[in-house]
């Protein structure tokens, strides 16, 4: 099988990386695009604001009495905890395991790239749903090793956030001139952990951001993992309390949108930054 | 790669003799990767064995193709095939109306707000989705959701008179079509960015209309990126699980609620690995779609670079 080449996946990330100058575009259809971009707007605004008017329902007027509900559950609070919690400790785990190996394949072993390549965007191919299936006896014996702690969890998180990591750290690397960079902090006498950490670590800080902010993103929408291995997160009790308290999960579902939105938007913006600086060589 | 490479690496002073230390430097790098492909054959490669293996094994562990076969009966095909419709219906309204969502936000100015907004959205829609998306439809077009209490108070309609559809396959098209929208933005508005201003301006200085542009050059040019974000949709939609599940919690039309009710209830004996079986399915319908998707992908970069 051919290794699938989604960079795609990775919006902010590539769209930064690929960022030419701007070009002035003639015949602009505006109100055919007003149309459009209103028609659509409407539509995928509308789903939105229903859960804050569903959320806000009282008796015989509105009422934030779902909203106050998130921090006074202290099931849901703990929750919320874990998957915090839980996307931390993936990104540490991602960035520990991938940046040498990214680093290395550019630098040292280029002949593994494509086996690398491969192994980090195979889980776009296998869904959650089989995975689980997969992964369910090894989970066995990491509960009996470990506890059954619901933070184990971010073993099999850092696999699920492999492909749009790889691929962001992969642009990042590949829009610096890497190896004259490690050559020459190796010619004044670095060993090769500083050069890791004290040259390519602050030069693909970009890269590095985006990877983590799409791997917080993923942690905190996860459900079919969490759920199917028995373990608990902000996903799974929402579920729960939905069968209970549909106005609570409403809420926490509108909230848990609007805060992925905010982390997307703040990455666009830093993505941009980054990205305008270092793309000299990609033409 | 002309550039030499060092031959003394790191940790000089750890090997004592010349043949050991220019072993050591040759094998040093792959000692660098060995926790990474540890770690993965741990937690991805090994338990994809799992499903492959177990798919081809019976009860005892003998090898066998009788479980794969089980997949031929009529309960669980019928599965693939609503999985099958669900992704491709989903995948191809959602192709084409985020195509035009994206040709709206293509059309704008490039680092406006307006185009950060939407890409952020369409990345929380697509990629966070899950659990929250199917809330916001039961918050929408739920028992008392606002638009269906809405139509039934001012319009007299109500939307369930055939049962509640929400939570059943049409129900999951509504969703599913809500989330691969944005996915299709995220996808093919760097396809659209691809499209130089010379080719417009080339087929104008030859009197040609923006009709013309759209039909015999940026058409084409578009048309394997196009296809390829639709196959990605839909191998997408194929592998969603968590809106489903949300949704769904009585029966299993779709082979991912199926494989769920092989995780969560008693197995039925001699059949152990049908789970297994069913996910090996799913991997191989996703790898396909994913290797045309490669494919196309490279087909489409020939132009859009």
């Amino acid at each position: 099988m051919t290794a699938p080449t989604p960079d795609v996946l990775v919006p902010t990330a590539a769209a930064g990386r690929r960022d030419a100058p701007a070009t002035p575009r003639r015949h602009r259809p505006s109100a055919a695009r007003r149309l459009v971009l209103g028609a659509f707007g409407v539509l995928f605004l509308l789903p939105l604001f229903a859960m804050l008017e569903f959320s806000t329902r009282g008796v015989g007027g509105r009422s934030f009495a779902a909203w106050r509900a998130i921090v006074q559950d202290p099931d849901l609070v703990s929750a919320i905890t874990i998957s915090l919690e839980l996307a931390v400790l993936t990104v540490a785990g991602m960035l520990l395991l991938l940046v040498p190996v990214a680093t290395w394949v550019h630098l040292r072993l280029p002949h593994l790239r494509r086996l690398i390549e491969f192994i980090c965007l195979l889980p776009l191919t296998i869904p959650a749903i089989v995975l689980v299936v997969g992964i369910a006896p090894i989970y066995a014996w990491v509960t009996y090793l470990l506890g059954d702690s619901s933070l184990t969890l971010a073993f099999v998180y850092v696999i699920l956030v492999l492909p749009y990591a790889y691929r962001a750290i992969d642009n990042g690397l590949g829009a610096i001139d890497l190896r004259t960079l490690a050559e020459a902090a190796r010619s004044l006498g670095a060993g090769w952990p500083t050069v890791l950490a004290r040259v390519v670590v602050p030069n693909i800080s970009g890269a590095l951001l985006s990877a983590s902010f799409l791997s917080v993103a993923l942690v905190l929408g996860e459900f079919t993992l969490a759920s199917l291995l028995a373990f608990n997160n902000m996903q799974v009790t929402i579920n729960l309390l939905g069968k209970r308290d549909a106005a609570v999960s409403v809420a926490v579902s509108l909230a848990a949108l609007l805060l992925a939105f905010v982390l997307l938007l703040v990455l666009s913006y830093v993505g941009r930054r980054r990205g305008s600086s270092g793309v000299t060589e990609e033409g | 790669m002309t550039a030499p490479q060092p031959t003394t690496t790191s940790a000089p002073g750890l090997a004592s003799s010349g043949t050991g230390r220019r072993r050591f430097s040759r094998l040093a790098p792959y000692l660098a990767v060995t926790p990474f492909l540890v770690y993965v054959t741990v937690f991805l490669l090994y338990p994809t064995l799992i499903v492959v293996a177990g798919a081809f094994t019976d009860d005892r562990n003998r090898p066998t193709v009788s479980t794969v076969r089980i997949l031929t009966e009529s309960v669980y095909l019928r599965a693939f095939a609503r999985s099958i419709e669900l992704s491709a219906v989903t995948a191809a309204v959602g192709a084409v109306l985020g195509a035009l969502l994206a040709w709206a936000v293509w059309s704008g100015p490039r680092d406006g707000p307006l185009r950060r907004s939407v890409m952020a959205a369409a990345g929380v829609l697509a990629q966070f989705g899950g659990v929250t998306l199917a809330f916001a439809f039961i918050a929408t077009v739920g028992l008392s959701g606002l638009v269906t209490v809405f139509v039934h108070d001012h319009l007299g309609i109500d939307l369930f008179t055939r049962g509640v559809w929400l939570f059943d396959m049409p129900g999951l098209l509504l969703v599913y079509t809500y989330f691969q929208i944005p996915l299709m933005v995220l996808v093919f508005l760097p396809a659209l960015d691809g499209l130089r201003p010379q080719w417009r301006e080339a087929v104008e200085s030859l009197g040609g209309s923006g009709w013309e542009f759209w039909r015999y050059v940026a058409g084409p040019v578009l048309l394997p990126a196009f296809l390829g974000a639709a196959l990605l949709l839909f191998a997408n939609a194929f592998s969603a699980y968590a809106t489903a599940a949300a949704l769904i919690s009585q029966g299993s039309p779709i082979v991912p609620l199926k494989i769920r009710g092989f995780l969560s209830s008693e197995v039925i004996l001699g059949q152990q690995n049908l789970g297994k079986a069913l996910g090996f399915g799913m991997i191989v319908v996703v790898a396909v779609v994913m290797t045309l998707y490669a494919l196309l992908q490279r087909r489409a970069a020939r132009w859009l670079r």
